[in-house]
């Protein structure tokens, strides 16, 4: 069987506590884990050998969701069980629970995290493969090696964002909270993320994610789509999140529409979100907004299905988000 | 009284079926394992260890074709913790399942063949230690043009995978099979349609990863747990390949985590882990990863198809011309007898009057291809159902009565001289119909929605073994305990499939004793007589029938002493619910334990064996070997689905299948061999695809090779069909395999139904019947290739 390499495991109390061990060891000594879902299986490929793991489950009040006057927070380490489950978000923030919900399966949801969710690695079949299998390819620029297999040309990596939760939470305008060994910080979702396969997130590695803070949503509908060959465990290869608030006759007023897993990072369909508003959802403006919104999807041959398949089905799914929506 | 090797005709009861009323046969009883399993308590190979066990890991090639040069281990023996390094030339001696392809090796000698092909192994004191100590073994290769397509294989080339004299180029095997004459069949016919079909490979993916652990004792004995399908095959290779007397070597197999075939041929991991034992002393263990389960494979071969049908306005067929192409992968495996598999039971469906077969499998560098669940005859079954439907659209006759009117005569023999026997294939498709309202909604449901009906037929175990011999296939020995236990010794093993159980079943129900007092031990080539495995559907028909005839020897003994006390004439007792009784009067009886008491007394220490070996075959032509079965079943199947144009997605409705069983031993087992069939099937169809994408496994994960899970399983509607075929026990024939087989082509008939594209290849996944929609998909096509004249015909053996 496949093991995990050996390493020392700390469990600090607090956030700041766990960010300076971090800032205390070399990039590739020390990582942070949340539920592991994801770490631990790449760990045992050998995409990751930290020496030492920091452990978040033991962070006191990192779990939980509230609801406060401008809005809810939603904090790190709350599993995605208790988001898929929590009535709050299910009466205000649907589309949150929904997004939760659709992530892997129910088992791998009761240990995986919100705030590991939305930090989750770049994923790519060229990548997401165990050593041996890597190095009879000579590797792949992501790790331990030169060339992007799925673009050779390309001077950067392409491997896909593979979040679920964070386009909804991009759509919903949430922002997190990042502690470092010195500062704390809050940023938009959307400036959490880069266009880049290996250097995905804007954080500091020494930052931990310890909150994510979602507005009052002021009438904001939102859903989200995915894409996947089965019901359960898969990663999404095409996922749409798309909120729209509109005045009393319909006219949208705001929308926001982001794609994942088209790009190394979620994309924002900023020109189909501008083009709506003002606009009702009628069928033709959805047809028109749908065309615009999937132009920039970029899918290539490095997850399941077909990358043309999935670029034409992002603008599908864009068109039924936005049907969803204006159902109402 | 030994099982009939004799047609009777349908109407007269077989042996098995007289006397008492059944009791636990046909009953839907647990299986003897389940509290086991369900309590953790089940050994897997994996599960097993031992005082000064080492750990084994093998070290595989990184390329798909190369020559090795050099292999330099002195770093890795130096490395502590280290025990052993093994190389290719300390195991020199080929083996293989098929005596004809003896072509594999413990470690790769001078080559390597695909992405995954071992060169070395090392024993080390953990899994760990031995991982480390791979990376600092320094093998030389010169890279070789690698071979990753049918077309490839047939190209010239400089380096043949396998240089051979008996192999031309990359091809393994070609082969031309004529019965009658099929261009006059052609111009009799009134429609004749030829078209080409492709099936992709897809593998097992068995729960459990294949693991196997050795122990060379000081008394020169070698035993090896496995999880193997086939212990008595492991057995020879292994004492071929280790030079040992195969009386010294003792061959266990595990429960398996599943099986499907890819567990039933002798692995060069059992090889590499009994060489290792020798070496150090010590109990040796490997676990394969999931990814080396991938390399493993034997899995299903793709295979491009081309057939041709004559078929008359009334829809019966003049002629059938069929070729399949099959990728075999980098070595023979089980790949001759799947070449002749794809040819051999078009005809035990339909009634084909003249029917050629031209076959050919080529060598690339992949993970070898070999048996899976419906060993060879899935692919071309696939074909067939679909170009039938569309024979049928063309004379415009309804799908269902194209089938009907084709079904093969109950105590037939077909084209190709195989026998048939009983036939429920008629009630099979008439009980799906109705269930499923097939004639009322077939081309009338709305558009997007749509059904399919097909029909197929499978082997009730192979009728000639792997190696040529007279000897039987199964063997069953009975011991008997003064408490009143039973032990049966069955060489058979069980898979997740439930033989154990139907042993159990079968000796519980000849002797009367509850299923609760009978042990089951097999597996073991020590201790059980030979069974050749789980595989072919062999298992019930071959132990059952063994059984059978061993509880009838055993039976006198005990009940001629029984009749002496109980003042009883021994032609009126029973035995039943654990007690010998008086028919006449049933309280006149005793305790099962008391007449073994009595028996062992009067004829000292009891036992007894039993045998089985299915009927002769009667074709004699090169290539009869394989198709020839005691009997065969028989499946239908109707499937209902939804078809999202926007997206090509396919949403599978409902199932239903109905199976010719023959007789249920417990129907509980049967129908959870034909939901696992279904489940499977649809993975094959909708998404399972072993692919390559530069030499290597493009997927080699449960992750990312995607198998469906429970929850993109449709509601199945399962009906068994009772035959009561004489060959059985009881009357029973396979159910393991065959309902696999109309699943999978009824997808693409009932989204031709649906939304009037035709996808003629697999799997059938969205992009597919998008592009099908658009008009943009390729046909499959098959490559030019000169076929070996037809092998002379000898008239057929008479039924002995």
């Amino acid at each position: 069987m496949m093991r995990l390499p050996p390493f020392r495991y700390f469990a600090p109390k607090t956030a700041r506590e766990a960010a300076k061990m971090l800032a205390d060891h070399a990039a590739d000594e020390a990582m942070a884990v949340a539920g592991g879902t994801d770490l631990y299986p790449n760990m045992k490929r050998r995409q990751f050998t930290p020496k030492v793991l920091i452990g978040l489950h033991r962070l006191e009040e990192s779990r939980g969701i509230e609801e406060d006057d401008d809005g809810v927070t939603i904090r790190g380490m709350t599993t995605l069980t208790q988001v898929e489950n929590d009535e709050i978000l299910q009466a205000h923030y649907p589309a949150i629970a929904k997004a939760a919900r659709l992530v892997s399966a129910p088992i791998l949801r009761n240990m995986g995290t919100i705030g590991g969710n939305l930090c989750i690695d770049t994923r790519c079949n060229y990548y997401n493969q165990n050593y041996e299998w890597r190095k009879s390819i000579n590797f792949c620029m992501k790790k331990d090696g030169e060339i992007c297999w799925v673009a050779p040309s390309s001077p950067r990596c392409w491997a896909v964002s593979s979040s679920d939760t964070a386009p909804v939470l991009m759509v919903l305008d949430a922002e997190c909270t990042l502690v470092g060994p010195r500062r704390v910080r809050r940023v938009p979702v959307k400036s959490l993320y880069h266009l880049d396969g290996i250097d995905f997130l804007k954080k500091e590695r020494d930052e931990i994610l310890t909150e994510i803070h979602v507005p009052k949503s002021n009438g904001m509908r939102a859903t989200y789509l995915k894409l996947r060959r089965r019901d359960s465990i898969d990663f999404p290869i095409l996922g749409v999140a798309a909120a729209i608030e509109t005045a009393k006759d319909g006219t949208v007023e705001k929308a926001r529409i982001v794609l994942t897993a088209v790009e190394s990072a979620p994309v924002q369909a900023e020109k189909a979100e501008a083009l709506l508003v003002g606009k009702k959802l009628t069928e033709e403006w959805i047809d028109e907004a749908a065309a615009v919104a999937y132009r920039p999807a970029k899918p290539l041959d490095n997850t399941d299905l077909t990358h043309a398949y999935r670029k034409k089905m992002a603008r599908v799914f864009v068109a039924r988000a936005l049907r969803e929506l204006s159902r109402g | 009284m030994p099982p009939t090797k004799t047609d009777v005709a349908p109407e007269q009861s077989s042996p098995a079926q007289e006397a008492e009323p059944l009791s636990i046969i046909g009953k839907p009883l647990m299986k003897v394992d389940a509290m086991a399993k369900v309590a953790g308590e089940t050994l897997f190979a994996d599960d097993l260890a031992f005082p000064r066990m080492v750990f084994c890991k093998m070290k595989r090639s990184p390329h798909p074709h190369a020559r090795i040069l050099n292999v330099d281990t002195s770093k890795a023996e130096v490395l502590p913790g280290v025990l052993a390094v093994l190389v290719g030339s300390e195991l020199p001696i080929p083996f293989g399942i098929l005596p004809v392809s003896q072509d594999e090796h413990a470690l790769c000698l001078d080559k390597v063949r695909f992405v995954g092909d071992p060169v070395a192994a090392v024993a080390a004191v953990d899994e760990e230690t031995a991982e480390a100590a791979l990376e600092h073994i320094d093998v030389e290769y010169k890279v070789l043009p690698s071979i990753m397509s049918i077309e490839e294989a047939l190209a010239d080339t400089d380096e043949p995978i396998h240089a051979s004299e008996r192999i031309d180029g990359n091809v393994h095997k070609a082969v031309t099979l004529q019965f009658g004459d099929v261009e006059e069949g052609f111009a009799e016919a009134d429609v004749v349609r030829e078209e080409s079909f492709f099936f992709e490979g897809n593998t097992h993916l068995p729960m459990e990863q294949h693991a196997a652990i050795a122990v060379y004792g000081a008394d020169g004995k070698m035993t090896v747990w496995s999880s193997t399908q086939t212990p008595h095959y492991v057995h020879r290779a292994m004492a071929k390949v280790l030079e040992m007397p195969p009386s010294r070597v003792r061959i266990i197999a595990c429960p398996n985590g599943g099986g499907f075939g890819g567990k039933s041929d002798p692995f060069n991991h059992e090889m590499v882990v009994a060489k290792l034992s020798m070496k150090t002393r010590r109990p040796v263990k490997i676990t394969l990863t999931r990814e080396e389960v991938f390399y493993c494979h034997r899995g299903r071969h793709p295979v491009k198809m081309w057939v041709k049908t004559g078929i008359k306005k009334d829809g019966s067929i003049t002629a059938m011309h069929f070729r399949s192409f099959l990728d075999g992968g980098a070595y023979g495996s089980y790949g001759v007898a799947s070449l002749y598999y794809t040819g051999a039971l078009q005809t035990v469906t339909y009634k084909i009057p003249r029917y050629k077969f031209e076959g050919l499998r080529v060598f690339t560098n992949k993970p070898p291809c070999g048996p899976k669940r419906g060993h060879g005859t899935v692919q071309p079954r696939f074909a067939i159902e679909c170009h039938l439907d569309k024979l049928a659209e063309e004379i415009q006759k309804s799908p269902l009565d194209i089938r009907l009117e084709k079904v093969v005569e109950p105590f037939s023999t077909t084209a190709n001289q195989l026998k048939i026997r009983t036939v429920g294939l008629k009630e099979c498709l008439e009980r799906v119909a109705e269930r499923s309202d097939f004639r009322k909604k077939h081309r009338n449901l709305p558009r997007g929605r749509g059904i399919a009906i097909t029909a197929s037929s499978y082997l009730t175990g192979a009728g000639l073994p792997i190696y040529w011999n007279k000897l039987p296939h199964s063997g069953v020995q009975l011991q008997l305990d003064r408490g009143g236990g039973v032990t049966a010794f069955c060489g058979s093993t069980d898979i997740g499939q439930g033989s154990d159980s139907v042993l159990a079943y079968i000796v519980a129900e000849e002797l009367g004793v509850e299923v609760e007092d009978v042990h089951v031990v097999t597996a073991d080539t020590s201790l059980t007589p030979v069974d050749l495995g789980s595989y072919s559907s062999r298992v019930t028909l071959m132990t059952g029938n063994a059984a059978i005839q061993a509880a009838r020897r055993l039976k006198p003994l005990l009940l001629d002493p029984a009749a002496e006390k109980l003042q009883v004439p021994v032609e009126r007792l029973a035995m039943a619910h654990g007690k010998i009784f008086d028919r006449q009067y049933p309280e006149v009886s005793m305790d099962f334990a008391e007449a073994v008491v009595l028996a062992e007394a009067k004829h000292g220490t009891l036992g007894s064996t039993g045998s089985y070996t299915p009927p002769r075959s009667r074709g004699r032509y090169k290539g009869a070997g394989v198709g020839p079965s005691a009997t065969y079943s028989y499946s239908a199947c109707v499937l209902e689905l939804e078809v999202d144009e926007d997206t090509g997605w396919v949403k599978i409705e409902h199932i239903w299948i109905a199976h010719d069983v023959g007789k249920p031993i417990n129907p509980l087992l049967a129908i959870g061999q034909i939901e696992g069939s279904v489940y499977m099937g649809l993975g094959e169809a909708l998404m399972e695809e072993q692919v390559f994408r530069k030499g290597v496994h493009k997927i080699p994960s449960m992750l990312d090779y995607k198998s469906p899970t429970f929850v993109d399983m449709p509601p199945v509607t399962s009906i068994l069909i009772e035959t009561l075929d004489p060959q059985g026990p009881y009357g029973a024939k396979e159910c393991g395999q065959g309902p696999l087989l109309p699943v999978i082509p009824a997808v693409p008939i009932a989204i031709y139904d649906a939304v009037g594209v035709r996808i003629d290849e697999t799997p059938v996944s969205p992009d597919k019947i998008l592009k099908a929609l658009e008009g943009r998909l390729a046909k499959p096509t098959v490559p030019e290739y000169d076929f070996p004249p037809p092998a002379e015909v000898p008239p057929m053996r008479e039924d002995s």
